[in-house]
């Protein structure tokens, strides 16, 4: 009779289902995990290390590419810890926008996991639905900020600018005839704040097409149900949060608990779920993704009503207008001060927290009052998700291993920072 | 959410007083420093009796170069100082060099808590939290990865983010940040292979930046 050994499976490096680079060693019996043990840091860009050679207003652009589907949220937990030193309070237009483009990224980002769990489970209608929602978004971004995917819009002290009063509209060319281009402009021709408002209005209907495609459905629901299932206690200890804790049935929310901005003033709900498994974390994203479009709706109602100042009128931290800089030394020279030198920011230690798309997104920065930070720590979210992945797959079958990559909503650029 | 802040800190006091470097709060937030040998002692209670369940963070930090950069004026080629203003400058040459710092969440009590642990010595010795929070597992290995802190009584204690292999630890501030080796593949061995790097430093920024005087000491 043959002898009876595990077999030990590299799951990776390049794998469809890893969502980047993970090497993942699988100790199977059978089918069945017996361990697994994930090997990152195939990423590592030094993203901290970096940071501490940088003045502090030019490591910004960095946090975009750490949770690259959801850019404006790693941007926000940057801000707001150099606003913490800096002792600086955003404008309320200012918060006001940041709010809304935390949401319109919560729902980017959440349409990108649902899209890329789907596809790994088996479905690919959703992920197409998903990246036609996540193009109308990514022109939100553009229309912004100038970039679709890694923004730099926000900056410690506000936003770059305020919302723009037109959106990039489509250009004829030769393969889409004039009435093609009427029918894309159509919701374009307003302002941005009109776009979302349109955007608002349309999206409960698509996440209904979504929830058709798959909440009831059979595959779908055998392929996650009773996976991957975490109780509350393992939850805590394991450093879950956000979607990952709710879905244990943690009512625990940083935007609910300890606000910040103006989610105060927002009206909204905290889904949770009860089992625990991949289908609860899987409806708790749905439902977020519904609180995420009635926030970006109150957000629009109170920026249309209330003009004002987007960022704090301060040039020793944020540049001057540039039509002050064509005709005012001052305004020129703190404006080449700021972006030669940057900076010094407070000694003193601080740790800002947001409700990221994946849990929670920290910033501890240690300043030595340079004008550059002496330490940063990235707190990702992922990183606490993915090393709860041996005991999630602990005792699954093999196939089971890409459904709880998927419904961790597993990133390498946060990860591997 | 009250200003439960004061509460705590008096409370944690009252309990830990005799175990604590120090206690204070700073931007709204309360930090505790502990004296090493209590650490593991501090950390069950912490967990226990205050309800801080979850370890959000944990990190560690080279205390090493703290404040003592000011801003170069000569003209050099390892780039744009780290400009400290000279009243910073603090002589920490007796304080330990390493910190392990634990970030932590109570969600019963919504609470946050920093502690801040030193240690010191080349490759400094901190007891491991796994026993009490699952999640300082992986945060140790990048700890140990990154600053060679090493964690008694982790079951598993190996690198995490750096290369098979690699030598060194990146995150401490004499580690250059272009690093030591680099990598390409050798079309003659048909294998990737390490050599010093041949990187040259350079300046990142405008030459007239390090003629600036203002905040340069008398010396």
């Amino acid at each position: 009779m043959p002898e009876v050994r595990n077999y030990t499976l590299n799951f990776g490096p390049q794998h469809p289902a890893a969502h980047g680079v993970l090497r993942l060693v699988l100790e199977l019996d059978g089918e069945t995990v017996e361990r697994a043990d994930p090997h990152i840091g195939l990423l590592h860009r030094a993203t901290e290390k970096l940071a501490e050679t940088k003045p502090f207003n030019q490591s910004l652009p960095y946090m975009d590419r750490l949770d690259y589907v959801s850019m404006m949220c790693n941007e926000h937990a940057y801000c707001m810890a150099v606003e913490k030193l800096l002792g600086i309070e955003v404008p309320e237009r200012g918060q006001y926008i940041r709010v809304m483009f935390d949401e319109i990224t919560r729902i980017l980002n959440h349409l990108m996991w649902l899209g890329s769990h789907a596809l790994d489970v088996g479905a690919m209608t959703v992920f197409l639905y998903a990246f036609r929602e996540r193009e109308d978004l990514m022109d939100c971004y553009e229309a912004v900020s100038g970039a679709r995917l890694h923004a730099a819009y926000y900056r410690p002290g506000g936003v770059y600018r305020d919302l723009p009063d037109t959106m990039p509209k489509y250009e004829k060319t030769k393969w889409r005839s004039d009435k093609d281009i009427r029918q894309l402009n159509a919701t374009r021709e307003g302002t941005l704040l009109d776009f979302i408002d349109d955007f608002t209005q349309r999206f409960p209907t698509h996440i209904d097409e979504y929830e058709t495609l798959l909440t009831n459905n059979r595959i779908w629901r055998q392929r996650l149900v009773d996976i991957g299932i975490v109780s509350p206690e393992r939850a805590l200890q394991l450093g879950l949060t956000g979607p990952m804790l709710r879905g244990s049935g943690i009512e625990w929310d940083v935007r609910k608990k300890q606000p910040y901005e103006t989610y105060h003033k927002v009206d909204f709900d905290i889904p949770v779920g009860i089992n625990g498994d991949c289908y609860d974390r899987y409806l708790v994203r749905i439902e977020e993704m519904r609180q995420s479009n009635s926030i970006i709706k109150q957000c629009i109602n109170w920026l249309r009503t209330n003009p004002g100042p987007v960022i704090v009128e301060d040039n020793k931290i944020t540049p001057p207008k540039r039509t002050e800089m064509k005709e005012d030394m001052e305004a020129l020279i703190h404006h080449f001060k700021l972006f030669s030198e940057g900076y010094c920011v407070p000694e003193g230690e601080v740790y800002a927290a947001i409700e990221h798309p994946k849990g929670e997104f920290g910033i501890y920065i240690i300043s030595d009052g340079a004008n550059k930070p002496y330490r940063l720590k990235i707190r990702a979210p992922g990183f606490a998700h993915l090393s709860a992945m041996n005991e999630m797959a602990k005792g699954h079958m093999l196939s089971d291993v890409v459904t709880i990559i998927g419904t961790q909503d597993i990133v390498f650029g946060e990860i591997d920072r | 959410m009250a200003n439960y802040r004061e509460e705590l800190l008096n409370h944690l006091q009252e309990k830990l007083g005799q175990h604590l470097q120090s206690a204070k709060i700073a931007h709204r937030e309360v930090t505790i420093e502990v004296v090493p040998g209590q650490l593991l002692a501090i950390c069950k209670t912490l967990h226990d009796e205050f309800g801080f369940e979850q370890l959000v963070d944990l990190c560690g930090v080279d205390y090493s170069a703290y404040g003592q950069t000011d801003w170069d004026v000569k003209a050099n080629d390892t780039g744009f100082s780290r400009g400290v203003h000279s009243d910073v400058h603090q002589e920490n040459n007796s304080s330990p060099r390493y910190a392990v710092v634990y970030h932590l969440l109570s969600v019963k009590n919504n609470q946050r808590l920093r502690v801040r642990v030193f240690a010191d010595g080349e490759y400094p010795r901190v007891d491991s939290m796994v026993n009490i929070w699952s999640s300082a597992d992986w945060y140790e290995r990048e700890a140990f990865d990154l600053f060679g802190i090493l964690f008694e009584g982790h079951p598993d204690l190996r690198r995490i983010l750096t290369d098979y292999g690699f030598i060194g630890h990146p995150f401490r501030k004499d580690f250059p940040i272009s690093g030591h080796v680099e990598m390409r593949y050798d079309a003659e061995k048909k294998r990737v292979i390490y050599e010093p790097v041949s990187i040259e430093p350079r300046t990142l920024v405008p030459r007239t930046m390090r003629q600036d005087t203002q905040h340069t000491t008398e010396s």
